[in-house]
């Protein structure tokens, strides 16, 4: 590579610095180091802290993203400072100060370390991880398709560096959800074929008001994992294994919810959004708007509804009868759906896996 | 410019006035509005968490109406959910030869097909790199003067990046940005322009939804912004339709004016603001904002 030959350049860094146990408020702290472009923030970090301050505090070990211990926020980004050059660094920095926090949604223990036991650990334990064999045990080894255990590895890469719990909005207003990164372990015992509790694992996890149903598809994780895990990705299989293939109704509105969008479309080619709300909380069928959960949600609603409706923003006959398709469409996008979901199996493609076949 | 259009379903249901906003402005900015009115929803991400095989074939069929309409350059959709389901959708059709002639072979009962390599771009996206934002300028009839307008990203249109085509050459993520300065208004930035509004978890944890919205109007509110703007009508019903909850959810009083993308756009190139729908929002922009002074700043 051509930077490897470019020589020593002076970077700024503004690092968080806090000690609880001071009594002290958090506080930044800059100091200008030299390195070669291409050397990571985790040896900018280490030369500040030979050079100038022994007190900085950051965790690390392998140097080579392996370990996953070096976990902060680059810049507001979440990253490994192992796995990121002082030159990229430098070009999405501020008016080029390099800035370092430590990972977020995370006790902080001193400045750059964050308490993983208390969050990112507990929630890893929440998910049971480790294969819950079926018996009997076979004496020599277990012997799976290939292709079963392929589907796993894209979490098996997981190096549990809390990238992606550090990153988590759901976690944010919501710290007892169960979060990325320990979902996507769940994940990878719910799809090894010699796992014997799929379905309690998935019922678990479904029906706790934290588990995969409290996701927002903010695609968070997937943007901070320095590992291609896809934890969102992974918590979407999770929730496709539970509704469609356990059947799991959860008292979440998570299937529901699910099958009221799906169901909509199929009715109608776009969606009735009048009939969301009752169909999630109630079951897909027209009849849910009478059951007494959807009826308690509407009555709670009908502050917000009567104003969009006097503001003009809901208009009452979309609001009643939904728009459709034409007929002619809507018949071919039925078709759509009867043919898709007839199939013997559901195929899903995983580009991890697949990668492009095409340049 | 000629577009195949996807106005999305709730653009055409529960926030009327975004459809409608952007037929107004479309003629303003040259671009010739074909509509996609045989496409069915994009499924916003969950008919995929349903059946992935189901999703890609639906928006494969939308795909290929869209290359049907004669002389359009590309794709256009005025939703950012959809943006980031067909993304998704479409990633995954361009990438395997033989997983796209599977969901060509479900197409072919109705004589379509879906030929790899369509452009399919946000009014946002269109706006920055085909308009321009100096064409975009010489248009302001009546520049944002004193506007403090706050971008509101929203998930779907910043990430993830790769899919997304957010680079240095195309800094997409920053594109909210360029067009309020481009409309003479001064850009807000605050803690939660590009989280997420809490929508997709409104009927499975509707105090973590709340929540959510909550803290970015109220972040918004801290950084003394007049207004939010949003390319995304789910984000819009949580900001503004649930407003007035989420005042309740997170204890503080926010009253704070969100925008649809057109809107924003329609008022600086001189549209009234009755005809672009904002007497239609639950919090009035008219609440905080005197159009007849701070915007007409310097009027053309």
């Amino acid at each position: 590579m051509a930077e490897t030959h470019l020589p020593p350049e002076k970077f700024t860094l503004r690092m968080r610095r806090y000690d609880p146990e001071s009594g002290d408020a958090p506080y930044w702290d800059e100091h200008t180091i030299e390195l070669e472009p291409h050397r990571s923030v985790l040896e900018a970090i280490l030369q500040a802290r030979d050079r100038f301050d022994g007190s900085i505090g950051i965790r690390c070990s392998c140097r080579q993203a392996i370990c996953g211990s070096c976990g902060v926020r680059v810049n507001g980004e979440p990253a490994l400072a192992c796995h990121t050059h002082l030159d990229a660094a430098k070009r999405s920095a501020r008016e080029g100060v390099i800035e370092i926090e430590p990972m977020g949604n995370m006790p902080v223990i001193k400045d750059l370390i964050v308490d993983m036991d208390a969050v990112h650990w507990k929630k890893i334990q929440r998910v049971t991880p480790w294969l819950l064999a079926k018996q009997p045990v076979p004496e020599r080894e277990y012997i799976v398709p290939k292709d079963a255990m392929v589907d796993v590895t894209q979490t098996m890469a997981c190096i549990q560096c809390g990238a992606c719990v550090s990153d988590c909005l759901a976690m944010e207003v919501d710290p007892g959800f169960i979060g990325p990164a320990a979902l996507a372990k769940a994940y990878r015992f719910v799809g090894d074929p010699r796992d014997d509790e799929q379905f309690t694992r998935l019922n678990d996890l479904a029906q706790d008001p934290q588990g995969i149903f409290d996701c927002t598809h903010c695609f968070k994780c997937v943007e901070a994992c320095p590992k291609d895990v896809n934890p969102m990705g992974q918590i979407m299989r999770l929730r496709r294994i539970a509704t469609q293939d356990q059947h799991i109704v959860d008292k979440n509105n998570g299937e529901r919810h699910e099958a009221a969008i799906t169901g909509l479309v199929r009715n109608y080619g776009l969606l009735h959004e009048a009939e969301l709300i009752p169909r999630s909380y109630g079951g897909n069928s027209w009849f849910a708007k009478f059951t007494p959960a959807a009826g308690k949600e509407l009555l709670s609603s009908l502050p917000v509804v009567i104003r969009g409706l006097l503001r003009g923003k809901v208009n009452p006959r979309i609001a009643i009868f939904g728009h459709k398709i034409p007929r002619q469409d809507l018949k071919a996008v039925q078709a759509i759906y009867d043919k898709v979901e007839s199939r013997p199996e559901r195929y899903e493609l995983n580009l991890y896996v697949s990668g492009e076949d095409e340049s | 410019m000629k577009v195949a259009y996807w106005p999305g379903c709730v653009s055409r249901g529960f926030t009327p006035e975004l459809h409608g906003s952007m037929a107004k402005v479309a003629p303003l900015l040259d671009i010739e509005l074909v509509e996609l009115d045989r496409a069915c929803c994009t499924g916003a991400g969950v008919i995929a968490e349903h059946n992935q095989e189901l999703a890609d074939t639906l928006n494969a069929r939308t795909f290929a109406l869209a290359q049907q309409v004669d002389g359009a350059a590309m794709m256009m959709n005025i939703c950012s959910t959809c943006q980031g389901a067909q993304s998704e959708c479409q990633e995954r059709l361009d990438a395997n030869a033989e997983y796209r002639a599977q969901v060509n072979d479900t197409l072919s009962a109705e004589g379509l097909s879906y030929e790899k390599g369509l452009t399919n771009k946000n009014f946002l996206w269109l706006l920055v790199e085909e308009i321009g934002l100096d064409s975009l300028r010489s248009r302001v009839k009546r520049p944002l003067t004193n506007l403090k307008v706050g971008p509101f990203y929203g998930c779907y249109i910043v990430r993830p990046r790769d899919r997304l085509g957010i680079d240095a050459e195309h800094p997409r993520d920053h594109y909210l940005h360029q067009v309020i300065d481009a409309l003479g208004g001064t850009v807000i930035e605050y803690a939660g322009m590009r989280k997420c509004c809490g929508f997709p978890i409104i009927t499975m944890n509707k105090d973590a939804s709340l929540k959510q919205a909550g803290r970015h109007l109220g972040d918004a509110v801290d950084a003394e912004a007049d207004c939010l703007v949003t390319p995304c009508p789910l984000c819009h019903l949580n900001l503004d339709l649930q407003q007035p909850l989420a005042e309740q959810t997170v204890g503080r009083e926010l009253k704070m004016p969100v925008l649809h993308l057109p809107q924003l756009v329609g008022l600086a190139l001189g549209l009234d603001p009755k005809e672009l729908g904002l007497g239609r929002h639950v919090v009035r922009p008219t609440s905080v904002i005197d159009w007849s002074t701070s915007v007409v700043g310097a009027a053309a």
